[in-house]
């Protein structure tokens, strides 16, 4: 038992978590190796916040244990707090004070000297790209800003297990690779993550293995391959310009992927395939048979779509989050 | 398994609550303004009809006891701002990090310090220029000030109990008021206790703003003091005692 404890950072079994009418968690495992990433992948409602809030000490779960950095949540919440980071999914920054003032005072009650503190500090604004803004009050920074800040602030000492509920949530595509980067880099340094996310795409470009989550409830942990392989892997999106053209289109596509092509209300065509290297082909082909296509893109499927395979159902978008 | 309370945390959220009291100066009206006006409305526009004789003897006996009734008033302010505060996301920070649950509340009492330090330096101030002289000594100015202080950092924690117990911060300043008005004007702040009916005369025999008052009366003007000094004393321990754990208690059930 001691051995497993070593090993994994993040260890939670049977959590459970009510508020009054809702249940927000029914009883989920979690496990994440040390040095891994961990992806919760899932709807608004479907508990991932409330599980992330369970690990970090801020709520006590109705049920089940769980175990971060090999501490005991219930038991040992200071030890706990000693080893983790936690990134809400509201940037958790001082409106009222500027960038630096937020990490001096965090880094300052971790019990860093004033001058580490400040040195810390420093240290952090440049890398997020903040050193210009070092000396603004928090509340005059964009979205993607406060994020960065927020981060920041979770990183100051240095933890153990990190905690990123949403952190690209709100994030325009560019901020977002900077955000992966960054999340690459931690676990580079030997850092544990877990991160909560609404994209597949996101967790497949960063986790190790994802755990899928609906109403309060673990659906499916997996690698991101095997996560794939069962929801299928990427999708090619293609839209003609004259819909006369259609039944050509299919039949192109049809040969490319060897299955059925969806066709939705707008016209546009999806395929399963099997990866890029079918782009060059597909391009071909469709340069050959003379079809001009307005859209035409290759992605990771939706969040709807791996729920719709997973359940059988369309994912509800339901508000349960608000109870954060 | 509890996180021992330290003081330099408390010292390090203490500042973050002065830095956002310099960015929001219009925080300080209840230490500046309002002790002021307090002054102005009971010396000169009630003041004659209370006081009869001269508006000078009047001054004498109304500033200390304003001192007493103004620091009660201020200290809404404490409560009404946790309310607030707490909501943020900034708090969610402050309990994922290892330090002690009541150490945001200490933080912010200490900073309170400096705005009934404010109060008491603008209140005497503003009564200099008006004629108010003390007729004892430095020393006992200073212990009269202490006195004061101690009696405020005690009282807020009663608004930071009611500030973790009420849903709104407007509904802080809502309690505390029904609070402070009987313990301000059944009190010998404005008037002489003697002039009362007797019931009347008991609450403010009890009321600890009145040994507050006739403390500070004693420290500023002369007169034996060392009875109203202890009841006082007695009265900041008591508040401590059951309002420290309370409001800690209201602060850990709402986060």
């Amino acid at each position: 038992m001691l051995g497993v404890m070593t090993e994994l950072a993040i260890e939670a079994t049977g959590l459970a978590k009510s508020f009054g009418e809702t249940k927000a968690l029914a009883g989920v495992d979690l496990a994440v190796p040390r040095g891994s990433v961990l992806a919760v992948l899932g709807p608004n409602g479907a508990g991932k916040t409330t599980a992330v809030r369970i690990l970090a000490t801020l709520l006590r779960a109705d049920a089940g244990t769980a175990w971060v950095n090999g501490f005991d949540v219930r038991k040992q919440p200071g030890k706990v707090r000693e080893s983790i980071g936690l990134t809400g999914q509201f940037a958790s920054v001082d409106e009222d004070l500027t960038g630096t003032e937020n990490l001096v005072m965090i880094g300052q009650l971790l019990d860093l000297s004033t001058r580490a503190a400040r040195q810390r500090a420093a240290e952090l604004l440049a890398w997020f790209d903040l050193t210009e803004a070092a000396g603004k009050v928090a509340k005059h920074y964009s979205g993607g800003m406060r994020r960065r800040l927020d981060l920041a602030a979770s990183l100051v000492g240095r933890p153990q297990v990190i905690f990123l509920d949403e952190p690209t949530t709100g994030l325009d595509p560019a901020k977002r690779e900077d955000m992966w980067d960054v999340v690459r880099s931690l676990v580079g340094d030997g850092s544990t993550v877990l991160l909560t996310t609404q994209y597949l795409e996101e967790a497949d470009a960063l986790a190790d293995e994802i755990t899928v989550m609906d109403h309060g409830r673990v659906i499916a942990h997996d690698t991101p391959n095997g996560l794939k392989r069962v929801v299928g892997g990427q999708r090619l999106t293609v839209r003609p310009t004259r819909t006369e053209r259609r039944d050509d289109l299919l039949e192109v596509l049809r040969g490319i992927s060897g299955q059925a092509p969806e066709v939705d209300g707008r016209g546009t065509v999806t395929v399963p395939v099997d990866g890029d290297d079918v782009l060059p082909d597909v391009v071909a082909r469709l340069r050959a048979a003379g079809i001009a296509v307005e859209e035409f893109s290759l992605h990771l499927p939706s969040l709807d779509e791996v729920f719709f395979t997973l359940t059988g159902t369309r994912s509800q978008d339901n508000d349960e989050k608000a109870l954060v | 398994m509890k996180r021992r309370f330290r003081l330099r945390p408390a010292l390090v959220l203490c500042k973050r609550n002065l830095i956002k009291l310099t960015r929001t100066p219009e925080q300080l009206i209840d230490v500046t303004l309002q002790p002021i006006i307090f002054l102005v409305l009971f010396l000169f526009v009630l003041g004659g009809a209370i006081a009869h004789g001269s508006r000078h003897d009047y001054l004498e006996f109304l500033l200390p006891g304003l001192i007493g009734q103004t620091i009660a008033m201020s200290s809404i302010s404490i409560g009404q701002n946790m309310n607030a505060d707490i909501a943020k996301g900034v708090f969610d920070r402050f309990r994922s990090l290892p330090i002690a649950r009541s150490v945001p509340l200490v933080g912010a009492v200490l900073a309170d310090f400096f705005r009934y330090l404010l109060l008491c330096v603008i209140l005497l101030g503003f009564g200099y220029a008006l004629g108010f002289r003390i007729t004892t000594s430095p020393m006992l100015l200073l212990a009269a000030l202490g006195i004061s202080i101690c009696f405020a950092l005690a009282f807020a924690w009663v608004s930071l109990w009611v500030g973790m117990t009420v849903r709104t911060a407007g509904a802080v300043q809502g309690v505390m008021f029904l609070l402070i008005f009987p313990l301000s004007f059944g009190s010998n702040v404005f008037v002489q206790a003697s002039t009362m009916p007797g019931w009347l005369q008991a609450f403010v025999a009890v009321n600890p703003l009145s040994h507050l008052v006739s403390a500070v009366r004693g420290l500023l003007l002369g007169g034996p003091v060392a009875t109203q000094i202890g009841w006082t004393f007695a009265w900041i321990a008591g508040l401590l005692v059951v309002f420290f754990p309370l409001a800690l208690r209201g602060y850990i059930r709402r986060t």
